[in-house]
């Protein structure tokens, strides 16, 4: 697999770049999101964090069982400023 | 440019030795920037740094990534020229992008109160030397086309203020420590610090054992345990904050803007994303003194509505995530440094209400250097946690924010 493989399409972030990652030190998903960026982007890790845990467990960093993606953070899917502003939310009324 | 392949910075497997000289405990900014330093003026010092979850974890990788100069307070003002003057050259001193950026603050205010304020702080900072001038509307208007101005009654701007990704900084001193000699442990706690006769001892969630001359308690919102376990009483407790950030843009936001009457703050990262935040009022349930990290459907709602009307052209920006963190909130506002009252060999680098991250490249400057050889900087001194005992709390810094 060439260098420039990409693990998370939307911060552009490579295979490489995870090896480097790996090598420094960091091996956990919440520390390689950091250092890296990986999944925060606008699919905030849907797409990438499962080919991440594949990586590190090939690379001997992770055993299966203990494989979990980093803290999800709302909301769910982007929404804009203007519909939240709008809409009545649940924990706000009295 | 990033530090070469293969150069750590600390992990959870680094071998301790059973004693060193100086133990810091929590590998946030403050501690790790202490270590940095530290380690420059005294090389023969043994120095291990113990943090208990990985680089970046606590408050240090939740803030805003704010730097501003303009305070209440002259001695907070001075510090941060300081510290600001110190960012210029950091990246290359710690060889790493900082995505540091110099775009100001803007301070707006809406009331009466505001306005005096803005002009109290102004004066303040004439007679300090910061450059921060008065706007009106218009003017505060020509630097922030988008922003609402209607009931504006005055503005506030430093040019020298700025931004900065809070991550790479952590890094940068991570590692340059480590090239110095400090060793530094990730993913292990302290669970107690028992005093010796010649220093403390630190049991680590690990089941070792480290003996250090000298402790330092750099945990921020997490020091209270620590300290209670050593009878020590100080009265900074941790308080919830929220924050969010957009879908990335295209520059075109330049200072960091703050509204006074709603506490309302939110710049445009290097990275493109609006980074945004707000005074929320306390959940009834107690949970914003606690250190429960949960995001919630409130803050987005009543952040939403705030920045629509200030900034109406947000209502068509896309929020990508929250999330939150804790400031470590002193009763004056002010943070709490120095020996511990009763274990001088016990020092906290504490109580920063929020603004620990920007004040960190000066203060761990100046606190290595009272480690290393006895020189107590004034900056530092005014910041003794003996002082709520003695009654000498003399003021309440005012611009806290968030």
């Amino acid at each position: 697999m060439s260098d420039r493989s990409f693990v998370c399409r939307c911060e552009d972030v490579t295979l490489a770049e995870i090896d480097h990652t790996l090598a420094r030190g960091l091996a956990t998903v919440e520390e390689i999101k950091r250092y890296t960026g990986l999944g925060t982007g606008p699919c905030q890790g849907k797409e990438c964090v499962g080919l991440l845990c594949r990586i590190l467990i090939d690379r001997g960093a992770l055993r299966p069982a203990d494989a979990q993606p980093f803290t999800a953070r709302p909301p769910v899917e982007p929404v804009t400023f203007g519909s939240l502003a709008a809409a009545v939310l649940e924990d706000e009324q009295p | 440019m990033s530090p070469k392949p293969g150069t750590p910075m600390g992990s959870a497997s680094q071998p301790l030795p059973p004693a060193v000289d100086v133990a810091i405990v929590g590998a946030g900014i403050m501690g790790l920037a202490l270590a940095y330093h530290l380690a420059r003026l005294a090389p023969r010092l043994k120095i291990a740094v113990v943090e208990r979850s990985y680089l970046v974890s606590g408050a240090s990788g939740r803030n805003g990534g704010g730097l501003r100069m303009q305070w209440g307070d002259a001695g907070n003002v001075r510090l941060m020229m300081e510290s600001i003057a110190e960012c210029r050259g950091l990246a290359q001193e710690l060889d790493i992008n900082l995505w540091f950026r110099q775009g100001g603050y803007l301070f707006l205010a809406r009331s009466e109160a505001g306005e005096r304020r803005l002009i109290r702080n102004a004066e303040l900072h004439a007679e300090v030397g910061a450059p921060t001038r008065l706007l009106s509307a218009a003017e505060a208007q020509a630097i922030v086309p988008q922003l609402a101005v209607d009931d504006l009654r005055l503005a506030s701007f430093n040019p020298d203020d700025g931004v900065v990704f809070p991550w790479p900084f952590v890094w940068g001193y991570a590692t340059q420590a480590v090239r110095r000699g400090v060793l530094l442990r990730t993913h292990t706690g302290v669970s107690r610090v028992e005093p010796r006769a010649d220093g403390y001892q630190l049991r680590l969630t690990s089941g070792e054992t480290l003996q250090a001359q000298r402790v330092v308690n750099a945990t921020g919102a997490w020091s209270h345990g620590l300290n209670r376990g050593l009878g020590i009483r100080l009265p900074n407790q941790p308080h919830r904050h929220e924050i969010l950030s957009s879908e990335p843009l295209k520059p075109f936001l330049d200072p960091l803007v703050v509204d006074l009457g709603s506490g309302l703050y939110f710049s445009q990262s290097t990275r493109g994303e609006l980074v945004a935040g707000i005074t929320l009022p306390d959940a009834a349930d107690g949970s914003d003194t606690s250190l429960t990290l949960h995001s919630s459907l409130r803050f987005l709602g009543h952040i939403s509505r705030t920045l629509t009307r200030l900034m109406p052209i947000t209502a068509a920006m896309k929020v990508l995530r929250q999330w939150t963190g804790p400031y470590d909130v002193s009763p004056d506002g002010d943070a709490i440094v120095g020996p511990s009252p009763g274990h001088p060999g016990f020092i906290q680098v504490c109580g920063f209400t929020g603004h620990g991250f920007m004040m960190a490249p000066a203060v761990g400057r100046l606190l290595a250097r009272w480690i290393a050889d006895g020189t107590a900087h004034p900056m530092l001194t005014r910041w003794d946690p003996g002082r709520f005992a003695a009654g000498q709390q003399s003021r309440r810094e005012d611009m806290i924010i968030g």
